[in-house]
């Protein structure tokens, strides 16, 4: 038998038909929905007269469009203040309650980011196919899953048929070896492998991050590499499965339990990429040269060290992105030579589908600890990914570590990360951020966004601009 | 989507040509998280003599008396006649949706614009391509006769008018097929049913956990 990759494999248990053009009809096992990409997909359900194939393979939950604040939130959905939010996530429970869907509501104490609940409710396993309309479905990949955000006809394709049509994609390693240095985390890591591969380094792959690195990384930190696999231009991103991974899944609600848990872990076992398999790309970091990245730009591959200095797009030779960069600057309201460390911070972030798990509660509350938030920060926010962080951080009386530091402690949701509820940085306005896009507006219109980890932010939050926080470990 | 193969229905005219989406559906409607609910938006500007805003209700809105599809002869059309490069601009697949919405089956023009064209058939519109002598020939007859009606056969690619003439048109044999047997994407997965129960069928047996639901 030809040795296979994780991906080979996740591909062939899950194939249903080979077309004869090169598409193919691909089985899913776990389908997530939230309130943005789904209304026009139920519609067009109901207006064909159908129904879901297998309504238990479906988890909803709002994230997108919920507000933070625990005064908005008080009174549920009817609460909502922005009446076209209020009708989006109205809409996904109605169609939830009307086809029969399991929806964690808005304040279900389960509700959280889509691509946090999945992992943490054990709604997504091992082997699995996931699929959510939302490119940052790549995270349940660190299960050792294959897992991708889908669009809103395929959602629809998915809901009717179980089935994706997909073609299948190459296969690239991203190998990282050696140890992470103290204050280096797995955010740094992948805003390094995407400052080195770029934005499209990844297109048409489907990424395994394997390597010393990967191994010793939490599940947590798996999550937050491949959620920004998509940064990195693929689809799809993964890690190979061992004891971490079925320590992380034992126990949880929908994990399987008794007889079941004893095959599962048996077939999990096998979802490693064959010794002899072959990828078609390979990129390889030394993760001991890795130290933290901060974003310069209005791109996510606008990254360098926090040590080093705002790039000269006059250094660039390809002129493209010699005019990308010198566009970027301008829109950031930076110049080249700047000291990063230099940069005037007005707010900081720190939550996301990328970073807002328990872990990075822990993290960036260590670093706050008996320290204040700079007076030049007018507002420092921590959101955590889902009710249940948000109850086991306040349990650690993390809460209260943020509240004493002058930071801000909110309710779950997605937040400034997109900023289509009301959290929003102002026109002009610098902010340290743990989410996974720095795109023009993309934080509110002008906002200017830096892609940090939640140390990071954290320090950024006591200091008022970045500091290279191994400094302060 | 529903199954297509004859339609007959009363011919409202849309007589000129490079009708764009925006003129179709304007842009305010695009905000809806609906699919449905476009038709009574279709056309909005010209239609109605004031500005339409999405979730407005349009009873009562002052009707343009000079608009078309507003004449007493034309009520309950579901055959829309009009001319060359119908559906150009915005990509908008409400277009075909408000359309659709509004009562239409069929539309018959001398040309489409290609997004358009292909959004219509996801939708179970059906774009006829007629010559444009052939279309003349069709907005005059319409014009003279009211409650002129016209038989859109599918099976046999031909528009048939209330004389008996019958014009044929052509068709590529993959639309045609959906079309009839009211196939879109998930459709034709659908002709699949049986391997993807088989396929859930060995799944379920090789890995039972993966069928547990998710519930409460
Ligand atoms: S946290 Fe941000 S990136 Fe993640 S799902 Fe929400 S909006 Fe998308």
């Amino acid at each position: 038998m030809t040795a296979k990759t994780l991906y080979d494999k996740l591909w062939d248990a899950h194939l249903v038909k080979q077309r004869d053009d090169g598409s193919a009809l691909i089985y899913i096992d776990r389908h997530i929905i939230h309130e943005v990409t789904s209304p026009q997909a139920f519609e067009g359900l109901r207006l064909a007269g159908r129904k879901p194939w297998r309504v238990d393979s479906i988890l909803a939950t709002p994230d997108h469009n919920v507000p933070t604040t625990t005064v908005e939130r008080a009174s549920g959905v009817s609460g909502i203040a922005d009446p076209v939010s209020k009708i989006q996530v109205q809409t996904l429970d109605d169609n939830c309650d009307s086809f029969g869907i399991t929806e964690f509501k808005i304040n279900d104490r389960r509700q959280g980011i889509v691509h946090v609940i999945g992992p943490e409710s054990g709604a997504c396993l091992p082997g699995m196919t996931v699929v959510c309309g939302d490119s940052h479905t790549a995270t349940n990949g660190a299960l050792g899953a294959l897992a991708h955000g889908i669009g809103t006809s395929e959602v629809e394709h998915v809901l009717a048929t179980q089935c994706l049509v997909a073609k299948k994609m190459k296969n690239m390693l991203v190998k990282v070896d050696g140890v992470l240095g103290k204050g280096v985390t797995p955010k740094d890591v992948v805003l390094a492998i995407i400052a080195k591969i770029g934005t499209a380094g990844g297109n048409g792959c489907a990424i395994e991050f394997g390597g010393q690195v990967f191994r010793d990384m939490s599940m947590e930190g798996r999550m937050t590499v491949c959620n920004m696999a998509i940064e990195a231009g693929a689809r799809a991103g993964m890690v190979a499965v061992d004891d971490i991974t079925i320590d992380y899944v034992k126990d949880r609600d929908f994990a399987p339990k008794g007889n079941d848990w004893v095959l599962a872990v048996n077939a999990w076992r096998e979802l490693v990429s064959d010794a002899d398999a072959v990828f078609d790309v390979v990129v390889e970091l030394n993760g001991s040269d890795i130290i933290p990245q901060v974003s310069w730009g209005t791109s996510p591959e606008m990254v360098v060290s926090v040590a080093d200095s705002v790039p000269d797009p006059a250094a660039e030779k390809d002129a493209v992105k010699q005019t990308g960069m010198t566009r970027a600057l301008e829109y950031m309201g930076l110049s080249a030579g700047q000291k990063m460390t230099d940069i005037q911070l007005d707010r900081v972030f720190i939550g996301s589908c990328t970073n807002s798990r328990i872990e990075d509660m822990r993290a960036a509350a260590a670093v706050v600890k008996g320290r204040k938030k700079a007076d030049s920060i007018k507002e420092a926010i921590v959101v955590p990914g889902s009710g249940l962080v948000k109850e086991q951080a306040e349990a650690e009386g993390l809460d209260k570590v943020f509240t004493d530091a002058g930071l801000e402690w909110r309710e779950p949701g997605c937040s400034m990360c997109l900023a289509m509820n009301a959290d929003k940085l102002g026109a002009g306005e610098h902010c340290a951020s743990t989410s996974n896009r720095n795109f023009e507006g993309r934080q509110g219109y002008g906002g200017r966004t830096h892609l940090v980890s939640p140390e990071m932010a954290a320090a950024a939050a006591i200091a008022g601009r970045f500091v290279d926080v191994r400094e302060w470990l | 989507m529903k199954a297509f193969t004859q339609h007959k229905g009363i011919v409202a005219p849309m007589d000129r040509a490079n009708i764009d989406t925006d003129m179709i559906i304007p842009k305010q409607f695009l905000k809806s998280i609906k699919r449905s609910g476009f038709g009574k938006n279709c056309f909005d500007e010209l239609r109605y003599m004031d500005e339409g805003q999405p979730d407005q209700s349009c009873e009562g809105r002052p009707l343009n008396v000079d608009f078309p599809l507003n004449f007493p002869r034309y009520q309950g059309a579901s055959v829309l006649l009009t001319r060359e490069n119908f559906g150009c601009g915005s990509s908008r697949e409400h277009a075909p949706w408000a359309l659709e919405d509004y009562g239409f089956c069929a539309i018959i023009a001398s040309s489409y614009a290609d997004i358009f064209y292909n959004n219509s058939f996801k939708n179970g519109l059906l774009p006829v391509i007629l010559d444009e002598k052939i279309v003349d020939q069709l907005f005059e007859e319409m014009y003279a006769e009211e409650g002129y009606e016209l038989l859109v056969d599918l099976e046999n690619l031909q528009v048939i008018t209330p004389k008996g003439e019958a014009f044929g048109f052509e068709l590529d044999e993959f639309r045609r097929h959906c079309l009839l047997n009211g196939l879109d994407d998930i459709g034709l997965t659908l002709e699949d049913a049986d391997a993807i129960n088989a396929y859930e069928a060995t799944l379920k047996a090789r890995s039972p956990w993966l069928f547990n639901a998710i519930k409460g």
